[in-house]
């Protein structure tokens, strides 16, 4: 169940030129709201905006006297601006936990697919499975990098992909899932979290290779609780589902990639 | 809460233990904000807007924000007025709350087809949307035209059996000309205001930022003319008003009900903070004690222009 919280910042860091990482103590939303990494945050972002800004949950972690969360987020527009210029001590109005999350277990053999600020969500997915789980991170170019050594800490591979080429792999995520794929297939699932046609091109791979595979989806939202349908993503069925309500992570199989 | 002033109001003969409502289309039919609070400290939900049969909505981006304000186009997604009869109703029927069902046709006979099994279902009223701004048939095409909008009351009126109270739109030349219109087919009441077109087009893309190009504008933004409609159409007709559009404070709500609403409905402010209906509400309560009022109803139509 959803509550309004008031966090404190324990600390924020910036990560990048637009990325900025967040710790948050956040009452007791994981030890009694269940709040765990791939769901998110409604966060209000000051006076003078009139939404909240949804943004992820990275790790989430039961703790004395309060849980602490880590959000990473990226400056998109005024509300993250406003964000990103708070500091530590400062506290913060959100409601969670909300979304879904990733479906998986500590056992499982992961291949956590990431793309720019799509990367943050799968931290916590790489510490549920640590030392099982493969990530493959992809970035513009080198300054737009992140999390790097808290993936290499916790994954038992980790493969970094540039358009540029300035960071490990030249290419897409797909490609370097491709090859990985071809050499060992034996994944209980792909999660992926990056832009729209990264997130297609992911599934279509995954898919080849017969490996499920779960993406989480971002779209323009409002109340982030299921009430106004605003942030609509449209199924192969024909059928409407809400990112806030019934996301933001979807079977691939699910979506409609060709919208 | 107060315990001095009275809260309760009568909206077209139904009885609501306080003014505050939530706007149809910002709060589903209950269920998520159901988890913040119990339902019952609203005085009445309108509920999303329920079509004949189901509906998927618009393709997204539905939702895109403005200055103190944001746009939607999400085109009455809803799962049809059997669903919602089955499965909804009862949920609510669980809290002490109005349940008005808000609805929109195609054609007048879908309206009275709707009022006919709603008012068979017990909602306590049927808020006629002809005003919705986001799909192609009906909706607005009602609601901008003096004739059509009489010709679907009255279809409403024949078929229901509970009060009717038809949601008019802002976006009219003269809304009072429409609020005659209804008032004279029989509606019970008239909420005001739906959303006002608009549009946001993102300078980088070249695009609109919703997919449909335009949407209804909410929030904040939009409370000074909600205001001056009501404050219009109260001095048109006699029937009474659900006051809409903005309200985000008790201050707002006070407006609307100083310009003539007998209730209000809190909207797109929920999306900022869940709790604004209560808030809203205890506020009310406040500021009609610090006024010396002994109901909150005292308040409705008593601006003193000049």
């Amino acid at each position: 169940m959803p509550v309004e919280q008031i966090c404190t910042i324990v600390s924020a860091d910036r990560l990048n030129e637009f990325a900025y990482s967040f710790t948050l103590e956040a009452g007791k939303l994981v030890e009694q709201q269940g709040l765990r990494a791939g769901q998110f945050l409604h966060i209000q972002c000051g006076e003078g905006l009139l939404l909240r800004r949804p943004i992820s949950v990275s790790l989430a972690q039961a703790d004395d006297p309060e849980d602490l969360v880590r959000i990473v987020f990226e400056v998109r527009g005024e509300g993250t601006r406003w964000l990103a210029g708070r500091r530590a001590g400062e506290k913060l109005n959100v409601l969670g936990p909300l979304g879904n999350g990733f479906a998986c277990g500590p056992k499982d053999r992961l291949l956590l697919v990431g793309g720019g600020i799509g990367v943050p969500p799968l931290l916590g997915q790489a510490a549920l499975t640590w030392g099982h789980s493969t990530a493959v991170l992809g970035f513009r170019c080198a300054e737009r990098a992140m999390l790097v050594e808290d993936f290499r800490e916790k994954c038992r591979e980790l493969h970094l992909c540039s358009d540029d080429g300035s960071l490990g792999f030249h290419g897409f995520v797909h490609q370097k899932l491709e090859q990985l794929l071809e050499k060992d297939a034996d994944y209980t699932a792909v999660l992926s979290c990056g832009p729209k046609p990264m997130l297609r091109s992911v599934a279509e791979t995954a898919e080849r290779f017969g490996v499920p595979c779960q993406v989480s989806l971002e779209e323009r939202m409002a109340c982030g609780v299921g009430a106004c349908l605003g942030c609509a993503v449209q199924m192969a069925d024909g059928t409407m589902k809400h990112v806030c309500k019934d996301g933001p992570v979807f079977d691939a199989r699910e979506v409609d990639w060709n919208v | 809460m107060s315990k001095t002033v009275d809260l309760s109001v009568e909206l077209a003969g139904v009885r609501l233990k306080n003014p505050v409502l939530v706007a149809s289309g910002t709060f589903g039919f209950g269920r998520e904000y159901g988890e913040f609070y119990d339902l019952s400290e609203l005085g009445g939900i309108c509920a999303k807007g329920l079509t004949p049969a189901r509906r998927e909505g618009n393709p997204p981006p539905r939702i895109a924000e403005t200055p103190m304000g944001i746009l939607n186009s999400v085109g009455l997604q809803n799962p049809g007025v059997d669903a919602f009869i089955a499965h909804e109703l009862p949920e609510l029927r669980k809290h002490d709350l109005a349940v008005v069902a808000n609805i929109s046709g195609n054609t007048p006979e879908e309206y009275g087809e709707m009022c006919e099994k709603l008012s068979e279902a017990g909602v306590d009223l049927i808020e006629v949307n002809i005003s919705c701004p986001n799909v192609k048939a009906g909706g607005l095409a009602y609601g901008t035209r003096p004739e059509m909008a009489a010709e679907v009351t009255q279809i409403a009126k024949h078929h229901a059996s509970v009060p009717v109270m038809v949601k008019l739109s802002p976006n009219v030349t003269d809304v009072t000309e429409i609020a005659r219109a209804v008032e004279g087919a029989g509606a019970d009441a008239v909420s005001l205001i739906n959303t006002l077109r608009g549009m946001r087009i993102d300078v980088n893309t070249h695009r609109p930022i919703l997919k449909m190009n335009t949407g209804g504008l909410s929030g904040p933004a939009v409370l000074p003319v909600a205001v001056r409609m009501v404050w219009e159409v109260a001095n048109a007709v006699k029937i009474p008003i659900l006051g809409m559009g903005g309200v985000a404070k008790a201050e707002d709500a006070a407006q609307l009900m100083l310009a003539g609403a007998t209730a209000v409905a809190v909207g797109t402010a929920c999306f900022a903070d869940p709790f604004t209906p209560i808030k809203v509400r205890d506020g009310l309560a406040a500021l009609a004690e610090t006024q010396g009022l002994e109901r909150v109803s005292d308040l409705t139509g008593a601006v003193q222009p000049w």
